[in-house]
């Protein structure tokens, strides 16, 4: 499946006039953008300014008020529920926390979508569980731990070794490196980008984290006002926009850029 | 795109895989099974050709891994090539990590591991026990403390949970209570018309209810409805940090969290049971008279004739005891909640099963005591 059946260039998730909205607060209104194949997109933006709501809405688990949203081609507003189930095995997700199964160990949690999605026999698919663990490059006896014994970085990696477990082409990130060290959170980075490279991924990554957005996105997505604006990051350093200029130039993005 | 296979040569001892097609996860189970079946036998050099592959994924890339690890290690000299470039990235990672350790060599378990966990057990439980105790003592210190000080009870919390834990749960015991009060009347009237003697169902309905099953079956709907809750909320206060953050700021988990809802169930328990007693004896006694011929005041007097004080004194004097029981262990297994999720599930069972288990052990020890005294 590495091979996206979509044509180069075409995008991958391609987002219209989304709006949705809590009640009467509305996150997204009139928003629009394209993931291309092949690039790591960095999602940027203040707290509360819909962020992860943006990747949620993408995986279907909230409802959008208005607006399509098309991911490999295929309008997810009217997906059949076979069709659902067809369209995630093209994606894998790491949410926030890891969200590993806790009661099942890091092997078995890669193992899972082996055994819910395939017939693969047994033997193969504790092949392709190890493989994957370490080709996030967690130690050999992370397999048989918890997670609940595992730190917030090895919970990360595990998340992703379950995510890539399907070889799917879109992998969708919320936070990856927050709560890690610097150090963890650069060999996050790196995992990333040599994953995204070798496996021909295409990543869509929610992020706070600067030097993420520098160091390995294609492009920048902010979400301001509502919408989002998209651009490389030497664009995005043009911008003119308030928060987009206080974000980048501040004393953080500065120091960030610096290095 | 056709589904990965291979075409498999044999020239003298040469052995010519040529790989086509898609070589991905939906392929990998027949491919595995074929691939596995290939065998060493007689030799000496293989060249495994990706050049026709269409697709290729993990999966595919590590059958192709396997394949050749298995054959080099059977001593043939193994020669992989022809990915196309978009092909030989994911090929080259996956030869990258490398092969997967060895599984460690999984342990039989033994009749020693039996003893082993017997004994681990018992001494779990011997622990558990004397934590449960030292607890004991630090809430009766607390409270000894609070005593000098009684600005210091928490008395809005305090009320709080008197309306959660009593108010609230009056519509539920008020019923089971009933409910049980009808059975017991179905019960003995069955079993006394034998004999002729209907009316001592009034006499077992009075003094069976007031001595035993109203206090007990309050004391284990208030352990399942209050404990439970109890350990849930500490617990979940234990997983947020917020007992922590408690004790930074130089503030008492017991005064704050344990007392107030102990306190509370001490109070409400009693009343409720009261409650009970009342909703029993009613349920019974309409039953009663619906199965035998008997009127309101020849039911009464019937009862009062076999109930006296202390009938009704015996079950209400359980209930402070098994009220500060259930308040004590579910505030104790709450604050032993541990980070996840899961300890807090755990517990949160335990708290019910260890405080009824507890709440039935005292009534035991009330039985014999009251025996003793002659009540």
């Amino acid at each position: 499946m590495a091979e996206a059946p979509t044509e180069a260039g075409e995008p991958v998730i391609s987002i219209r006039g989304l709006r949705t909205r809590f009640g009467r607060q509305v996150v997204h209104d009139g928003l629009d953008l394209d993931v291309l194949p092949g690039e790591i997109l960095g999602v940027a933006g203040g707290s509360g300014s819909g962020k992860s709501v943006l990747l949620r809405t993408i995986l279907g688990l909230n409802r959008p008020a208005a607006g399509t949203i098309a991911v490999l081609g295929q309008d997810i507003g009217r997906l059949s529920e076979a069709g659902w189930r067809r369209l995630e095995e093209h994606w894998g997700v790491l949410f926030q926390g890891g969200a590993l199964f806790s009661s099942l160990t890091v092997a078995q949690n890669v193992e899972l979508p082996f055994k819910e999605k395939t017939d693969l026999p047994p033997g193969l698919i504790a092949e392709l569980a190890r493989l994957k663990i370490e080709m996030v490059g967690l130690p050999a006896d992370a397999a048989a731990k918890y997670p609940a014994q595992l730190s917030g970085g090895m919970r990360k990696r595990a998340g992703i070794a379950r995510a890539l477990a399907l070889d799917p082409e879109i992998l969708f990130l919320d936070e990856p490196t927050s709560g890690l060290d610097p150090i963890g959170a650069a060999e996050v980075d790196e995992l990333v980008r040599g994953l995204q490279q070798s496996l021909g991924l295409t990543v869509f990554m929610v992020t706070h984290d600067l030097d993420s957005l520098r160091a390995i996105c294609d492009r920048v997505a902010v979400l301001v006002d509502k919408r989002i604006k998209v651009g490389t990051m030497a664009q995005m350093l043009r911008d003119d926009h308030p928060w987009i200029h206080a974000y980048f130039h501040g004393p953080r993005g500065r120091a960030a850029l610096a290095g | 795109m056709k589904p990965g296979w291979f075409e498999e040569t044999r020239d003298g001892d040469r052995l010519v895989l040529a790989a086509v097609g898609a070589w991905t996860i939906d392929a990998a189970g027949p491919l595995d099974a074929a691939l596995r079946r290939l065998s060493a036998d007689g030799l000496s050099a293989a060249r495994i050709d990706l050049g026709g592959i269409e697709a290729l994924d993990t999966a595919g890339a590590w059958l192709l891994v396997r394949t050749g690890r298995v054959l080099a290690e059977a001593g043939v000299e193994v020669t992989i090539g022809g990915a196309a470039p978009r092909h030989a990235q994911i090929f080259d990672r996956v030869v990258e990590v490398g092969p997967p350790p060895p599984l460690p060599p999984a342990r039989r378990a033994t009749a020693v591991d039996a003893v082993a966990r017997l004994g681990k057990q018992v001494v779990d439980a011997v622990r558990q026990g004397r934590d449960l105790l030292a607890f004991f003592g630090a809430v009766v210190v607390t409270a000894l403390r609070v005593l000098v000080h009684p600005g210091r009870i928490r008395f809005v919390s305090f009320v709080h949970h008197l309306e959660q834990a009593g108010l609230n749960a009056l519509p539920i015991v008020g019923l089971v209570a009933f409910l049980i009060g009808v059975v017991v009347a179905y019960q003995g009237v069955d079993q006394f018309r034998r004999f002729g003697v209907q009316i001592f169902t009034v006499n077992l309905l009075g003094i069976s209810v007031l001595r035993e099953l109203g206090i007990l079956i309050t004391a284990i709907l208030v352990a399942g409805r209050s404990g439970s809750a109890y350990t849930a909320q500490i617990g979940t206060m234990q997983v947020n940090e917020e007992v922590d953050a408690m004790r930074t700021l130089g503030l008492d988990p017991i005064e704050l969290l344990v007392l107030p809802r102990i306190l509370a169930l001490i109070v409400a328990l009693p009343l409720l049971t009261f409650f009970a007693d009342i909703m029993a004896v009613f349920g019974g006694g309409v039953m009663s008279m619906m199965l035998i011929d008997l009127t309101v005041p020849r039911f009464l007097r019937q009862l009062q004739e076999a109930v006296g004080l202390w009938t009704f004194w015996v079950g209400i004097i359980k209930a402070p005891v098994f009220a500060f029981l259930i308040g004590m262990v579910g505030c104790f297994e709450g604050l032993r909640v541990r980070g996840s999720a899961e300890s807090l599930g755990q517990l949160t069972t335990r708290s019910v099963v260890e405080s009824i288990f507890l709440v039935i052990v005292f009534d035991a020890l009330f039985s014999i005591l009251f025996s003793r005294l002659g009540i």
